[in-house]
């Protein structure tokens, strides 16, 4: 009975032509694997350099992270158009140096490399730098040695003595305050172990954290015991055992210096990508330059990567929601805000998504039921809903973080908008059906956005997302056959299951 | 043990809640195939999607422009006393309505009868106490609450999408003494599905008790099938459960039978040359005094009439189709309903 439009179904085909054939290609000739386990784990860094231009040459020049005992370089790679650029291998650091003879305006600079953290054995280890006690005078040297005694009152071990140390800035110690005024944590850190006859130094350090963007650099403290190295974060906030990072520079000079310019900025943006090893052997050997088909997302900077990480998943939720509404008959309050939901979630991490939304839809509920009350106009209503929303995330925020909660923090990335208008259709629904139907809707979108959250935030379905973008076209070919799907939706069958009687 | 307070409370809903979805589904796939009963994709894509033109649907979604379309066509519908476009035209409204035997506002473009609101006249001894207005439930209804609504509408409230709107005011229905039994308040309708301009399957919606006055099937009124060659009642449904007798009234269900049914699909068969759109729900009420009259126009007619006639819509559609193949043409309305009543007494199921 159900005639298939041919068309649609031709066009559905040669979708799924195209996709499996890029998939095979990725598959087949750029090596990567199906499944995710069969990878390594790489790190794929950009630094991008930002500057504006004064007149007259301009030289650039950057410290590349060297080679360390923690991570192993695979591959580096620069854009900087109309720059030339020469790679200076000092004794200590390596540097990018670029330099042009005129520029104009503002400009951007970037480098690329892709770091492997694991042991790297044929890595020099670092060397421990010559003790130089630095003088303190007046106030400050009172205070810096009570500090230091106090550190060396808990433990008289190098590793332990900082550590005191980090907590001693960390408290509100009043003598470890007025060391603070004139400098950096770091740097006080630094200058006490030194007096100790600890030989430290203060190192920059980049965090990795996948799909990070305009991410800083830190300044860490390398403490040296003998043979023994260890790092630290001064601000407590990291765990060097926990996560992981990569020494950028560690010869107490500046990362970045400019001639011929100002108001240079360098941030930093990293993407944790799965490698096969099969195609790291090939790029060795075949040269950098990627063929057309090969030229996919992965050729974009890597912020824009990072991005499309979670954008590419997004097909994957309005799949969900098309099969939910064609094949099974779910009612959802607006179609897509399940899939907007689901992406709140990714964020938020589940239980405090589902508490958030929760909160927020039901509080936002009751403050607008106040206002049908009063004869306003619908724009303003809804602006009203909008401004109790983002009161209500503050407040939650707010309360959540005096518990000690910061998962309550994560409310503000629902999409603000999103729910008002979910508030105020539920409201009307509310009025004109009552709640059992304001219920069945809202319940029909948390339970897709719910199921939309598992397969999203499932480990193959990233990887396939990511890496083959021909799943894509296949996302399209089954959203082509379920848009000229005639048959009955499975809860059709439930409303007219009397026909069965008879 | 069965009949422990926690077994009554907790596990017989539980397990009222659970036999529906407890069903041989692919029986019941089935079974509805054999019955050509329509399903939502198939209404959408092969009728909705391919008869009605889009740009057709504002004839429809607007029921101001139903309105004039149908005076234009000489097609009979409830007097107009005004139309709110403006939010300072509102006080107006008091004085057009005046002395009248209740009116109706609606929303120009709502839908699924959102909106809508239905204004008795006071009796005698509401009236000395300062009161003019009723609702359908007997409470009273102030000036306020009347511009309250206007203004809502006005402003989106009721409208897809929350686009702003117009109020349109039109005289109050007066219920044909043949349907007073039939209903507990507000008024009787009778939904016909016409296609190609053929009169497909024809349904009363009797709002009761449970449905707030509403005609609306899924907010609990009753549907009752009606043969489109007899006008008379074949089945009648509630909740999707089948019913005999009107659940406030009491009246038996089964002698319900449509006066003027010929003028009925004559009306209903009119809107489909009116507008052009090939698969159409018209909304007809009776008047006591004017006969029928269209109410409302619906592009995307529901599927509950399938319930309440305990038939598929899929064989009428199909012998239509294959007939337009056939002969081309269908011809006038009276031949239209003539193939209709014929092809229904010989395929009767």
């Amino acid at each position: 009975m159900a005639k298939f439009n041919r068309q649609v179904s031709y066009f559905a085909i040669a979708l799924c032509v195209l996709g499996i054939a890029l998939i095979a290609f990725r598959h087949f000739v750029s090596g990567i694997p199906f499944l995710p386990g069969a990878s390594q784990t790489l790190w794929a860094v950009e630094a991008k350099i930002q500057f504006e231009a004064d007149e007259g040459p301009i030289a650039v020049s950057f410290t590349l992270p060297n080679e360390h005992e923690q991570f192993v370089q695979v591959n580096e790679r620069t854009a900087s158009p109309g720059f030339d650029l020469t790679f200076d291998e000092g004794a200590e650091a390596r540097v990018a140096k670029w330099s042009i003879n005129a520029a104009k305006g503002k400009q951007t600079l970037y480098y690329l490399t892709e770091l492997k953290v694991e042991p790297n054995a044929v890595a020099l280890p670092a060397a421990s730098p010559a003790i130089e006690k630095p003088r303190f005078l007046g106030s400050t040297a009172t205070a810096a040695g009570s500090v230091l005694s106090d550190a060396n009152n808990a433990s008289a071990r190098p590793f332990d003595v900082i550590e005191a140390l980090i907590k001693a800035f960390q408290t509100p110690n009043q003598q470890a305050q007025l060391l603070l005024q004139k400098s950096t944590v770091s740097q006080r850190i630094v200058q006490l172990l030194m007096q100790a006859d600890i030989p430290a130094r203060e190192i920059d350090v980049l965090v990795l954290k996948d799909g990070g963007r305009q991410q800083p650099l830190r300044t860490w403290v390398q403490v040296f015991d003998g043979e023994a190295v260890r790092i630290f974060d001064p601000s407590g906030k990291y765990n060097p055992a926990k996560t992981p990072w990569v020494i950028w520079e560690q010869n107490d000079g500046g990362v970045i210096e400019l001639m011929g310019g100002h108001g240079a900025t360098v941030g930093f943006s990293m993407l944790q990508k799965r490698v096969p090893i099969v195609s790291e052997l090939r790029k060795a050997q075949a040269q950098e330059e990627p063929g057309l088909l090969d030229a996919s997302i992965h050729s974009l900077p890597l912020s824009e990567q990072a991005l499309f990480k979670g954008i590419l998943l997004v097909p994957v939720g309005v799949l969900i929601v098309v099969l939910m509404r064609t094949l099974v008959g779910l009612k959802t309050s607006g179609t897509f805000m399940p899939v907007l939901i689901a992406l709140a979630f990714m964020q938020t991490s589940l239980v405090t998504g589902l508490i958030g939304f929760t909160l927020i839809v039901g509080v936002g509920l009751m403050i607008r039921s106040y206002f049908s009350r009063h004869n306003l106009l619908l724009v303003a209503r809804i602006s009203l809903v909008i401004i109790s929303v983002v009161l209500i995330m503050a407040l939650f925020s707010v309360v959540a973080f005096r518990f000690g909660l910061s998962e309550g923090l994560k409310l503000t990335l629902f999409p603000m908008i999103i729910l008002s208008w979910t508030i105020e259709r539920m409201s009307i629904l509310w009025e004109e059906e009552g709640a059992k139907e304001v219920a069945l809707q809202g319940g029909g979108s948390l339970f897709v956005a719910l199921l939309g959250y598992m397969v999203m935030t499932n480990g193959l379905v990233q990887h396939l997302t990511f890496h083959f973008l021909g799943l894509q076209f296949i996302f399209m070919a089954i959203v082509l056959v379920c848009g000229s799907y005639t048959g009955y939706r499975l809860l059709e069958l439930k409303r007219f299951r009397r026909f069965l009687a008879n | 043990m069965m009949s422990t307070p926690i077994y009554n409370r907790l596990i017989t809903p539980l397990k009222k809640r659970l036999t529906p979805w407890c069903i041989p589904y692919f029986k019941v796939h089935t079974a509805l195939k054999k019955k050509g009963i329509m399903g939502m994709n198939c209404r959408n894509i092969r009728y909705i999607g391919r008869y009605n033109a889009r740009k057709l649907y504002p004839l429809v979604d607007d029921k101001l422009k139903t309105k004039k379309l149908a005076m234009v066509n000489a097609v009979n519908v409830p007097d107009l006393l005004d139309v709110v476009g403006e939010q300072h035209d509102i006080p107006n409204i008091h004085a057009k309505v005046k002395g009248t035997a209740g009116f109706c506002i609606k929303p120009a473009q709502g839908s699924g009868g959102k909106g809508i609101l239905v204004v008795l006249p006071a009796d005698a001894d509401a009236q000395k106490e300062g009161v003019s207005w009723l609702r359908t439930n007997g409470k009273p209804l102030s000036q306020q609450d009347i511009e309250r609504h206007l203004s809502n509408i006005l402003a989106g409230i009721f409208s897809l999408g929350g686009k702003s709107d117009v109020a349109v005011v039109e005289e109050l229905i007066q219920v044909d003494p043949a349907f007073t039994k039939y209903t507990h308040q507000g008024v009787p309708d009778l939904r016909i599905i016409v296609f190609q301009g053929v009169p497909i399957m024809a349904m009363m919606r009797l709002s009761c008790e449970a449905s707030k006055g509403k005609a609306n099937l899924h907010q609990g009124a009753v549907g009752v099938g009606i043969d489109i060659a007899t006008g008379a009642a074949i089945n009648a449904v509630q909740h999707g459960v089948d019913i005999t007798h009107h659940p406030d009234t009491g009246q038996s269900l089964s002698d319900l039978v449509v006066p003027q049914w010929a003028q009925m699909l004559q009306l209903a068969c009119a809107c489909y040359d009116m507008t052009g759109l090939g698969y159409l729900g018209v909304d007809i009420v009776l008047d006591k005094f004017k006969g029928p009259l269209l109410l409302e126009l619906n592009a995307r007619p529901g599927l509950a009439i399938q319930v309440a006639n305990n038939a598929g819509l899929l064989p009428r559609l199909v012998a239509v189709e294959s007939r337009i193949q056939t002969q081309k043409t269908l011809g006038s309305i009276d031949e239209r309903i003539a193939f209709m009543q014929q092809f229904l007494t010989t395929h009767s199921e």
